[in-house]
């Protein structure tokens, strides 16, 4: 890129036989627009700006118009460019999920496996796979039967589907939830405000049978009730479990679930930085180095005569 | 100035050696760097880690 630059400029430069006079008109930066094209190119941008302007404004009265409450920002400990995951909490969290959530909600894209090396050694791991039944087979009969569970199951659904979910929840489908802090706005803040902030629903709101006021909820009536109290779990490291670090710790455990690339993710973003501050520092060199011949050049009128 | 010369003459002046030179330095480089990385990101979550924590679980 710089060569070639430098070539083109460099060439209308070196022309000493008429002067850089001649060649000026050459230089972009030297060339008057027409009229018409400065008309042309003014009402364009004049209609961009508009139709710019016209969307944000319809954006902003359409944001302005719902009447859902946005979750307050939370300190997490892993949030910032290079903090991981607190795995001490994540292994709380599971206990949270295994003893609350997941009497409604399935997370199947979670195996026994993964829990080695993250938040469980793999002895521990496979104890807790052999807690659940899982179906297999068809045995040399043709016969599905039940064994134990393995390292590589996934986690056992409440459910057999998701008919059965709704029949048994009023309806409403407990979301499976793997993925849940990636495919909720606000992530984990809106997961901690909404197991935190079941209220009262105010004077105007009529919640139907088995429905319960979340303010953070879209629309505000929740088929779950409030499951997370003070000692509504049990904590094998001795940690109170108060409902707002039930909350906190199943929060960080979704957030892994969800991501669990998470913390390589952060480590990578060290070597990155080391990397490309190295490649930057080389680049900037070369580039100085390679343009060190044009801008060192002088560039002298001398008419004849 | 001897220094740069011989290193001339030993390293940079034949292709061949110049490239085992790279190939032989991106190798500790790396390793280097890597280490020097994950000590940083360590250092930076102590006590967060699964590592760190993994001595009270095993037996």
């Amino acid at each position: 890129m710089a060569s070639r630059v430098g070539r083109f400029y460099g060439a209308g430069l070196l022309k000493s036989n008429n002067g850089v006079i001649g060649q000026i008109c050459k230089f972009a930066t030297a060339q008057e627009k027409s009229s018409g094209r400065k008309k042309i190119l003014s009402t364009l941008g004049v209609i961009t700006g508009g139709l710019g302007a016209l969307l944000f404004s319809l954006d902003q009265s359409v944001k302005a118009s719902d009447l859902e409450l946005h979750p307050p920002k939370n300190p997490w400990s892993h949030k910032g460019l290079f903090n991981a995951l607190d795995h001490q909490s994540i292994r709380r969290g599971y206990e949270v999920y295994k003893q609350v959530c997941a009497a409604c909600h399935s997370l199947k894209y979670v195996a026994y496996r993964d829990l080695v090396g993250v938040t469980h050694t793999e002895e521990e791991a496979k104890a807790e796979a052999e807690q659940v039944q899982v179906t297999d087979g068809p045995d040399d009969q043709g016969n599905m039967f039940q064994r134990p569970g393995k390292l590589s199951d996934y986690m056992p659904s409440p459910y057999p589907n998701p008919e059965a979910a709704r029949a048994a929840n009023n309806g409403a489908f407990p979301p499976d939830l793997s993925y849940i802090v990636g495919a909720r706005h606000g992530g984990e803040d809106y997961i901690f405000a909404l197991l935190t902030g079941y209220t009262e629903a105010p004077a105007g709101v009529n919640l139907r049978e088995g429905q319960y006021y979340n303010p953070y909820f879209p629309g505000g009536a929740l088929a779950m009730g409030q499951l997370l109290f003070n000692e509504s779990a049990e904590y094998e490291d001795g940690t109170p479990p108060t409902a707002s670090q039930l909350a906190k710790d199943i929060c960080t455990f979704l957030k892994w679930t969800a991501e669990p690339e998470h913390d390589d993710r952060k480590r990578m973003i060290i070597k990155m930085l080391g990397i490309f501050s190295l490649l930057f520092v080389t680049s900037y060199y070369y580039k100085r180095h390679k343009w060190m011949t044009i801008k060192t050049r002088k560039i002298e009128y001398r008419p004849k005569n | 100035m001897s220094i740069l010369s011989t290193l001339n003459n030993a390293i940079f002046k034949r292709t061949s050696t110049f490239a085992l030179v790279v190939v032989g330095s991106v190798f500790f480089f790396e390793r280097a760097f890597d280490v020097v990385a994950d000590s940083i990101f360590d250092k930076i979550n102590e006590g967060k880690l699964w590592k760190h924590i993994k001595h009270n679980y095993e037996k």
